[in-house]
């Protein structure tokens, strides 16, 4: 037992008092968990965890600490971080540091030494909550009025907020140049998305999220890719706009997490909020078209309605057996597919790396009919 | 996919009797097997010739076979039955092995039966450590350097290529059984020779040494439609080096980054696809150079294992049944999760806790065995915990081990042996680990003495850190605090009144026992625990759910923990708590968790909730589907009665685990809780001595003579008084423990003064031996107004030998009636005067037409599921009845119970993975495991069960004799007999001149010391292929002990008593004359009356 008092509040009134790791200092966002074992570090940096307090489920985290080459942006982006223990060693040839460290150099705070699973079940029980994490202010009620006021998930425009501020051309660390020419549109992107691409041969530019599609379309890809991102997809109109014209053009367009509900959009479906969410390295994804399940990697508070299926141009092509609910589609005849899950895993199973190449199949397809 | 609907019977192969290496785990998954393919609607057969289990139960399979588990059995099992197909992998290496014999021999070709869960090219890949190379090879795998040597040879060629240290493992033995670590060239020579010996193919692989390094399991399963999960993953705590059956084993892994998972994920789909396991379950070991995280491909194992039992345990994801749902052709996306029902179970399980797995050793009971550990398995059970936190579980196992430790502590260490226990890990490593960091030794150098992960170390700082800084409290317990300094004893903490509170809380959530806190603060474990619960400090009990809380769970498998949110959710129903039997140990093991189910299922049946609480992840009593809850906790008062307040039984089951729950009945009985059968009054009346001696007398039953002696001067004149021989055992010790029987004062002089050290505080026992005595187990049932006798079981070997290493066999052979008439009569008058309500085990020596009660037991017996099985009444149903108010009488239980068949049991000892430990039987017990033979004839049931322990009897051959000149006369008839079935006999000069003085032809060969070729020369070179040797008695040993030493590493039926010789000569006969008989329980007890 180490470190300051620290306190985490509920917009519902459920108060959890721990120790303080990381950054001393105040934190608000949506409390939700994640299920993973190990990759906490991944799950640190994902951009698509912006805006909210990450309680790890996993009781031990920090053990084998930090490594430069684990990270999945340039620092970590969650608002806040609840462990049941936090190592204060780490044990790894490859560690360059011990996680609570890391979390203080980079202003996260971070709590631990609470019931992390008495705060999952009421997640679970209740959905996610807004909350805020303090180490500062340790009278609940005003913790927890705090928490009310704070902004809400449904209808936040995140991926502006965590999108990179130019377009840049990603630099592939395996030499060779790539075939393919991809335009990425960035809600909040997971670089492993970006090495995958590179791997299988794109040629990638990076570009803003707001990003319309005639700049888009001026640096003559092969096809777009909407990355993942934290947040409602409805308020991302103007990228269901830009995704729209693409497919209108016919481009081969992939989708991955937010860039799925923003293509589901973008084709005329709906989306709606999970009640928690689906976070973690271990959900069942059935492949609908090959019967074959994949251990996938999740990393979402919003679905696509399945009603976007009564449209016999959309096919569904992957289930969640947890819950059914929609995991991917494709278009019937144009070259669009899209997953809610997270094939570029990071953490979590590779089951799902085909993917990318059934991209760059598409663009090669597409490329043979132009 | 739905089932294979070409599949509509399968025979499925047990793993025959507990050995090191092969225990009740794979009664928990041939169970769960069993009964999901019974519940698919298909015909099932099983074959196991150990009758102690769950599986073998009638109820269980269609067809039940208890029956030795040999190729040629086997084949007359399939013919009789014509299953579909044979399902091995849920039994172990036993059941795969004889899987690919049938295979080999061509009987399931001809007879048209399929392989399912296992291919036999799988699984021959997966033993075979050239296959299995090469198979990493065509997948890209790396694997540590190695070659094969079929002599030694080329055993030297190839260390040449690998240098020192060099692993050696023999290729196709149980349990890595005869490899280990060759630091020198000494050393080689001597592992690599035994290893080619002990190999059934004479050959070993001789490997690069990745001893250190990190070593880690991944759980794994398939499907038909190469779907693949991982259901969990293990990291050793002991690195390579130390084999994992005798690691500290926690799951999850605690120290891989999802990069370095993911690549053995990656990894173990390869090799699952690649060794060709096309639905089921398989163990992938994995090690990993700590400095450069070079990871390696140690082995695979395509089958159910123990770890795959202990995955199960630690995820709630039941690997057996849904292994055998695959085998049978379903897909993992067609099966559901059983504890959350929503889910399937094509998921991987996530932990929100961390599970320990401690092993439990029995060194104690070989005292000549050395207690390294390396790469061959030595301990016999082990605990699992639960806890929130690594520390947490850690503490926890510790105390469920029953070792004496409380916790994370022990007091009888010295200070001096550290570095040496350090480098050559045994079982009191980790204690050692505790102390150096008592007295402040840096991690690095921890870590480079034992290769455990450095995080691991820190964990156990911080509970070392604990400790010191109550001593002298500071806000971080800092290492830099001035009580921790070289030479300092781990510092004691103010007294309980003083301590302060939040010091008590973080004791408990670090896992500390009540216990352990009162030897801390000097005050007593009651008194710690009034003041817990004065503070509100109680546990909480969360659940174990596959998924990290994420969907609702369904099934009340609990731990306790100390946190916020219990979800026990204790129900108002009438209920009872069974108490298990903790971890498997030599003289407790499988009967009593066999007992504590049928409690289980008896009770549920009787209307009542069942609560089990036990920590063996072995077992079929820690299924979360056995009882209604399940609560995964060590057995102490503690962490009992934590569960006892929470629940709020009605009663306590203590009868039917052992002296586990024995020894906390009256613990109980104080604290108000209500033990039901027995009272707890009467099982210390039967406990102590002068209690039941009084009771004895009191019913005029005749007992050995005794006495009791507090030093050397009273123990001579006690045995004087007495007569010799003697029995002598401390008073203090329990089971057998450094018990022996001595012939004359100057062995009564050495014993007391070397083995036993008799002290006022600890007094020494000494009982009349009743030499060449008859002796009998009898268990019964009593309820109160009734005393029923379940079964008579006479031992095969004379008295002297303990009653769970002897042959026994049902009914008696060799008892007058009038004596048995006695010895109901005795068993009668005991059970009313004891008031047994429940089962007891009663046993008596027959001399000199007297019979004397040796002792009762108010309990559960190891012989309880024998005698069910032999005689078709569930003895452990009935008494749990009993307890339940059903009286004998209402279940319709007025007359003693009778066997139509012979029924004999064996033992089964450990000594091949003891090298130098002599096999010789004593009052101490040794054997792991138990086989049953049965049969309308004695000798074939004999013949059957030796041959159901792992040895072939020989119906025709050279036969040596050496036995003492006390034996002389008795062997003469069996050697005669042998001479007559043509057996050419070989004895040492004394038994030969004896025997041909007599007209039995008897060649004469030279002892060990006498010149060459001797007796083990002829051993070694497979031209003795029995040995019948009694050494038993007063005479010297000298060199018998060779002899039987080598006869054991060969694989040479040894016999060493004379009862034993003659039961042997039987089932020679036997065999010469007649068609082994083969029959299923169903078929036996047709007519049984529960």
């Amino acid at each position: 037992m180490s470190g300051a008092r620290a306190v985490l509040a509920l917009e519902d009134g459920l108060v959890f008092e721990g120790r303080s790791f990381g950054r001393e200092g105040e934190a608000t966002g949506e409390v939700v968990f994640n299920t993973a074992l190990c990759g906490y570090q991944e799950v640190l940096t994902d951009p698509s965890y912006a805006g909210q307090i990450v309680t790890m489920t996993y009781p031990h985290i920090g053990n084998y600490g930090v490594n430069p080459e684990d990270v999945e942006s340039a620092r970590p982006q969650v608002a806040g971080f609840v462990v049941r223990e936090a190592s204060t060693m780490a044990s790894s040839w490859r560690a360059s540091g011990e996680l609570h460290r890391y979390l203080d150099d980079h202003g996260i705070v971070g709590i631990s030494e609470i019931d992390t699973r008495a705060l999952t079940r009421h997640l679970r029980t209740h959905g996610a909550k807004r909350g805020v994490l303090s180490t500062r202010v340790f009278d609940g009620e005003a913790l927890v009025a705090r928490a009310g006021a704070s902004r809400s998930m449904v209808g936040a425009d995140l991926a502006r907020e965590v999108t990179c501020p130019v377009p840049y051309r990603f630099e592939t660390t395996e030499g060779r140049p790539g075939r393919f020419r991809v335009v990425a549109y960035d809600f909040g992107m997971k670089q492993n998305i970006l090495r995958m691409l590179g791997r299988a041969g794109c040629d990638v530019t990076v570009v803003p999220a707001t990003t319309t599609a005639a700049e888009a379309l001026s640096l003559g890809p092969d096809g777009v890719f909407l990355s993942n991102g934290p947040g409602d997809p409805e308020p991302v109109t103007y990228a269901i706009e830009a995704s729209k014209a693409f497919m209108d053009r016919g481009l081969p367009v992939f989708g991955i997490c937010l860039g799925h509900q923003i293509l589901g959009l973008a084709c005329g479906g709906k989306t709606f909020k999970l009640k928690f969410g689906h976070r973690g390295a271990n959900h069942p994804v059935k492949n609908l078209q090959t019967g074959q399940v994949e251990v996938t990697s999740q990393n979402h508070g919003f679905a696509v309605d399945p009603s976007l299926f009564a449209r016999p141009e959309f096919v569904q092509t992957h289930v969640n057996l947890n819950d059914g609910t929609v995991e991917g589609f494709r278009h019937r005849d144009l070259p669009v597919i899209s997953v809610q899950y997270h094939p570029e895993a990071s953490p979590g199973p590779h089951d799902s790396h085909y993917l990318f190449a059934e991209f760059v199949r598409m663009m090669e397809a597409h490329g043979s009919r132009a | 996919m739905p089932r294979d609907s070409s599949i509509r019977s399968v025979l499925v192969i047990g793993s025959g009797p507990i050995v090191i290496g092969q225990a009740c785990e794979f009664d928990y998954s041939g169970t769960q097997a069993i009964k999901v393919l019974k519940k698919e609607g298909l015909r099932v057969s099983l074959v196991n010739s150990n009758p102690a289990t769950i599986m073998t139960d009638p109820e269980y399979a269609d067809r039940t076979y208890v029956e030795p588990l040999t190729p040629e059995v086997l084949e007359k099992i399939l013919e009789r039955e014509r299953p579909d197909a044979v399902l091995p992998t849920v039994g172990g290496q036993t059941a795969l092995n004889l899987a690919v014999e049938l295979s080999r021999r061509g009987v399931l070709d001809r007879l048209g039966i399929r392989l399912i869960g296992a291919s036999r090219r799988a699984v021959e890949v997966g033993e075979d450590r050239r296959l299995f190379k090469e198979a990493m090879g065509r997948i890209g795998l790396d694997v540590p350097r190695s070659g094969f040597g079929k002599d030694l040879a080329e055993a030297r060629k190839i260390v040449d290529l690998t240098g020192l240290p060099a692993v050696i493992r023999p290729s196709f033995t149980l349990g890595g059984s005869g490899g280990g670590i060759a630091y020198n060239m000494d050393e080689f020579e001597e592992i690599a020779s035994r290893g080619l010996d002990l190999s059934p193919i004479h050959e070993v692989l001789v490997e690069e040494s990745v001893l250190g390094w990190k070593e880690y399991e991944l759980e794994v399963m398939r499907d038909r439609a190469d779907n693949f999960v991982v259901i969990c993953s293990i990291e050793n705590f002991d690195p390579m080096g130390i084999h994992t059956g005798d690691s500290v084993t926690v799951a999850p892994a605690q120290t891989l980054t999802d990069r370095e998972y993911q690549a053995m994920r990656n990894a173990s789909r390869k090799i699952i696809r690649e060794v060709g396991v096309e639905t089921g379950g398989s163990n992938i070991q994995f090690a990993v150079d700590p400095r450069t995280g070079r990871m390696v491909v140690i082995e695979m194992n395509p089958r159910v294992s123990r770890s795959s039992a202990l995955a199960s345990k630690a995820t709630g994801f039941p690997i057996a049944k849904i292994a055998a749902l695959l085998a049978i052709g379903y897909h993992l996306d067609e099966i559901k999760n059983d504890i959350t029902r929503v889910t399937p179970a094509s998921f991987e399980p996530v932990l929100d806790y961390v599970v320990v797995k401690l092993p439990r050793w029995a060194f104690e009971k070989f005292r000549d065995a050395s207690p390294v550990l390396g790469t061959q398995m030595k301990s016999v059970g082990e605990v699992m915990a639960i806890g929130r936190t690594f520390k947490e579980a850690l503490q926890k196992g510790l105390r469920g081990l029953e070792i004496g430790a409380a916790g994370f502590t022990r007091t009888d260490l010295e200070d001096g042996r550290i570095r040496e226990k350090l480098l050559t890990p045994d079982p009191d490593r980790i204690f050692y680990v505790k102390r150096a960091l008592d007295l402040g030794w840096s991690h690095a150098e921890i870590h480079r003495m034992t290769g455990i992960d450095p995080w691991f170390l820190d964990q156990m700082q911080q509970i070392v850190d604990l400790e010191l800084g109550g001593a002298a409290p500071h806000p971080r317990w800092g290492r830099d605090d001035p009580a921790r300094q070289p030479g300092r004893p781990a510092a004691a903490w103010p007294p309980l009144a003083e301590l302060p509170t939040p010091l008590l809380r973080e004791a408990k959530r670090m896992g500390f026992s009540d216990a352990g806190i009162a030897g801390l603060t000097g005050s007593t474990e009651l008194e710690v625990r009034a003041r817990r619960k004065a503070e509100g400090m109680v546990p909480v009990y969360k659940r174990v759910d596959t998924c990290a809380a994420e969907f609702v769970s369904h099934t009340p498998y609990l731990y306790s923990t100390y946190e916020q949110e219990c979800e026990a959710e204790p129900t108002d129903r009438k209920k009872v708590m069974i108490l298990g039997s903790g971890p498997n140990r030599i003289g407790q093991g499988i009967e009593f968790d066999y007992c504590c189910c049928h409690g289980s299922f008896a009770f549920k049946e009787e209307g009542y909730e069942t609560i089990m609480v036990n920590c063996n992840p072995e077992t079929v009593s820690t299924d979360y589907d056995t009882s209604d809850r399940l609560y995964f906790e060590p057995l102490t008062f503690e962490d009992v009665m934590n569960v006892v307040e929470l629940e709020g039984p009605e009663g306590v089951v203590i009868q039917f685990g052992g002296q586990t729950p024995l020894k906390l009945a009256l613990p109980l009985h104080r604290a108000g809780v209500r033990i039901l059968g027995t009272s707890p009054d009467m099982i210390d009346l039967a406990e102590d001595r002068k209690r039941f001696s009084a009771l004895l007398s009191e019913l005029g039953i005749p007992q050995p003579e005794s006495g009791t002696a507090t030093s050397l001067e009273e123990a001579k004149a006690v045995a004087g008084r007495i007569g010799y021989p003697v029995l002598v055992r401390p008073s203090y010790v329990l089971g057998g423990r450094a018990m022996a029987i001595v012939y004359d004062a100057d062995h009564l002089e050495e014993y007391v003064r070397e083995a036993v050290k008799a002290s006022p505080e600890h007094p020494i026992l000494v009982d009349r031996f009743l030499e060449d005595a008859y002796e009998v187990d009898v268990d019964a049932l009593g309820d109160g107004e009734r005393v029923v006798i379940g079964g008579i079981l006479q031992h095969i070997e004379e008295a002297g030998i303990h009653s769970g290493d002897s042959a026994m066999v049902l009914p008696t052979y060799k008892i007058a009636p009038p004596h048995l008439q006695t010895i109901r009569a005795y068993t009668r008058k005991l059970g009313l005067a004891l008031q047994v309500r429940g089962l007891m085990n009663a046993q008596y020596a027959v001399k000199n037409d007297v019979v004397y009660v040796i002792e009762v037991n108010p309990r559960a017996s190891r012989t309880t599921p024998f005698v069910s099985k032999a005689t078709g009444v569930p003895l452990a149903k009935v008494a749990s009845r009993i307890m339940a108010g059903r009286s004998l009488a209402q279940q319709g239980l007025t007359r003693d119970l009778e066997v139509h068949r012979t029924f004999v049991k064996e033992s089964v000892f450990p000594f091949v993975k003891f090298p130098g430990v002599d096999i010789l039987l004593g009052p101490e017990m040794k054997s792991t495991g138990e086989v049953m033979g049965i049969s309308e004839d004695f000798g074939i049931a004999f013949a059957k069960a030796t041959e159901a322990t792992g040895v072939t009897i020989p119906t025709s051959g050279t036969v040596f004799v050496s036995v003492n000149d006390y034996d002389k006369g008795g062997v003469l008839p069996h050697a005669r007999e042998l001479h007559e079935m043509g057996f050419r006999i070989l004895a040492t000069r004394g038994t030969a001149e004896f025997l041909n003085a007599h007209g039995v032809p008897a060649e004469m060969v030279y002892k060990v010391n006498e010149g060459r070729p001797n007796v083990v020369d002829f051993i070694r070179s497979a031209k003795i292929q029995i040995v019948f040797n009694t050494p038993l008695g007063r005479e010297s040993f000298y060199d018998d002990g060779a002899i039987r030493k080598s006869a054991t590493v060969h694989g040479v039926l040894c016999v060493t008593t004379l009862t034993a010789t003659a039961a042997m000569v039987r089932a020679i006969r036997a065999l010469r004359e007649r068609a082994i008989d083969l029959v299923t329980l169903q078929e036996i007890h047709a007519s049984a009356p529960v």
